[in-house]
């Protein structure tokens, strides 16, 4: 059986299991900072921008569209090698979950945004009319209904990116992949990559079926 | 100006010489309107004669471009930030299209602004809403989402959440319009109760017949200025300029 040999070898297996399993907690604290920080920052953002001003809009956008436009990668590679010749020394998982975080940040703003611009004037006007201020509309009345509008994309966006945590093994992150292929280098054989897969399975299909409970939960008729 | 007389009543809504435009365009020019403490005070006029605008202007949603609007003696048109806020408060309002949260059910939606802005304790709001809800006949449904209810229900629904801030005047754009002709009847039941409960109101609408009846005054617009005013029966009995001769006219064509 050549097929079980290579990509399924108990021997191999049991060997890198540990590494791997720290591995997995590693991508999973990872992912949990990146989202947390990337989905705030972009709700903030997307909040400065409602209030209108060029001088928040301007430097919002500019992030927004430059971060959307850049391959994480490239930036990953310019933080992590070039910032020690400005004397700014990152760590490797630093560097990750500044880029993923801020490239996650630019989206969200950008989700958020188009949401709070579909919620009709006269959910705004019904708010203000009654006497709450610019700021207690945006979030109870404005902000509730962007999110909802948002949580698919979001979802989507949230887990294309937490993935991205693969590309901290270009920077020396011991995270799913590096620890893996490297066991693979080490073992000349597949097996560690298939585990890679396995454990990358294990975390995001449950997120992705916890995304269609979440987009369930927020989901109100119109 | 002459002085009250003793039995005189000052306005609680009056509006001096507001003026509106839009870049170029004029839409309101020079109106002059004042309603008295419990009188219900009824704009008609072709669409497009500035009615909404004048209407929003009362609460600031269009800033005026010159006039003053004074609430009960206070200058509502002064105001700014929170000032403006709290004076807001005492203007309810309910929109043609009733705008409700759709993220919030019949009894977080009467409730918010009551906890919000006016900073009532939470089970006061809720009292508060429950007995509003009550007055419309839609205790029923406070527990229901704006969009299981039927329009009628939902125009009742926006005018509970304006009437739990305890308004000094009501404000109504066109609160029949959008609904189906057999919904309408239950709208005018609430604000006939209000009226008989000395609300002051001032009502956009082309409900004719309403105005005939339940109306103290009614003011013609056309063109972004009152052309007329009057108690119904001289509105509708004895028009004296063409331009709302006419108006009647198409109107009572329209309900045929
Ligand atoms: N935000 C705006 N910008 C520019 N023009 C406006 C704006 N809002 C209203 N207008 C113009 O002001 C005029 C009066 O509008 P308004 O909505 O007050 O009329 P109305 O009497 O309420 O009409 P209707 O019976 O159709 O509701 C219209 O010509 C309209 O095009
Ligand atoms: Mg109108």
């Amino acid at each position: 059986m050549k097929f079980l040999e290579t990509f399924f070898n108990g021997a191999v297996m049991a060997k890198y299991l540990p590494d791997l399993l720290g591995a997995i907690v590693t991508t999973l604290w990872l992912s949990a900072v990146i989202l947390a920080l990337g989905l705030s920052l972009g709700l903030v953002l997307a909040c400065l921008r409602c209030l209108g001003r060029w001088y928040l809009t301007l430097p919002i956008v500019a992030f927004a569209d430059i971060g959307r436009a850049l391959p994480p990668l490239v930036v990953i590679l310019i933080c992590y090698f070039g910032l020690p010749g400005l004397g700014i020394s990152l760590s490797g998982p630093a560097v990750l979950i500044l880029v993923l975080a801020g490239v996650l940040a630019a989206f969200a703003e950008e989700i958020f945004w188009a949401g709070l611009t579909a919620v009709p004037k006269g959910q705004w006007e019904a708010g203000r009319a009654t006497g709450l201020s610019f700021a207690r509309t945006l979030f109870e009345i404005a902000l509730p209904q962007a999110v909802r509008l948002g949580i698919p994309p979001l979802v989507n966006r949230a887990l294309a990116i937490t993935k991205m945590t693969a590309l901290g093994s270009v920077i020396g992150v011991k995270e799913i992949l590096s620890v893996s292929s490297s066991a693979q280098s080490f073992s000349g054989s597949a097996t560690p990559l298939t585990m890679a897969a396995l454990a990358y399975l294990a975390i995001f299909l449950p997120a992705v079926i916890l995304s269609r409970a979440l987009e369930r939960r927020f989901s109100w008729a119109v | 100006m002459t002085a009250p007389s003793p039995v005189h009543r000052r306005p609680m809504l009056e509006i001096n010489r507001l003026e509106k435009r839009f870049g170029e365009t004029r839409v309101l020019t020079s109106i002059d309107l004042s309603v008295a403490p419990g009188e219900l005070v009824f704009v008609i006029g072709p669409s497009g004669s500035g009615k909404s605008t004048m209407l929003r202007c009362c609460n600031r949603l269009e800033e005026p471009s010159s006039g003053t609007i004074l609430l009960d003696g206070e200058h509502v048109t002064d105001c700014r930030g929170a000032a403006l806020d709290r004076m807001r408060l005492k203007i309810g309002m309910v929109f043609q299209g009733f705008h409700l949260y759709p993220h919030k059910s019949v009894l977080g939606n009467v409730m918010l602004a009551q906890i919000r802005a006016l900073k009532r304790p939470k089970a006061e709001a809720k009292a508060r809403a429950m007995e509003m809800l009550e007055h419309v006949g839609l205790a029923h449904k406070a527990d229901a989402m704006p969009a299981e209810l039927s329009g009628g229900q939902q125009q009742r629904v926006a005018t509970a959440r304006a009437l739990a801030l305890d308004p000094k005047v009501m404000l109504f754009d066109e609160p029949t319009s959008a609904l189906d002709p057999e919904l309408v009847g239950s709208v005018l039941k609430v604000m006939r109760r209000l009226r008989d409960e000395g609300m002051t109101m001032l009502v956009v609408s082309h409900e004719m017949g309403f105005a005939r009846e339940a109306a103290d005054r009614v003011v013609f617009m056309d063109g972004g200025v009152v052309v007329e005013a009057g108690p119904p029966e001289a509105i509708f009995g004895n028009p004296q300029s063409d331009r709302l001769k006419s108006f009647l006219a198409r109107v009572s064509k329209d309900e045929e």
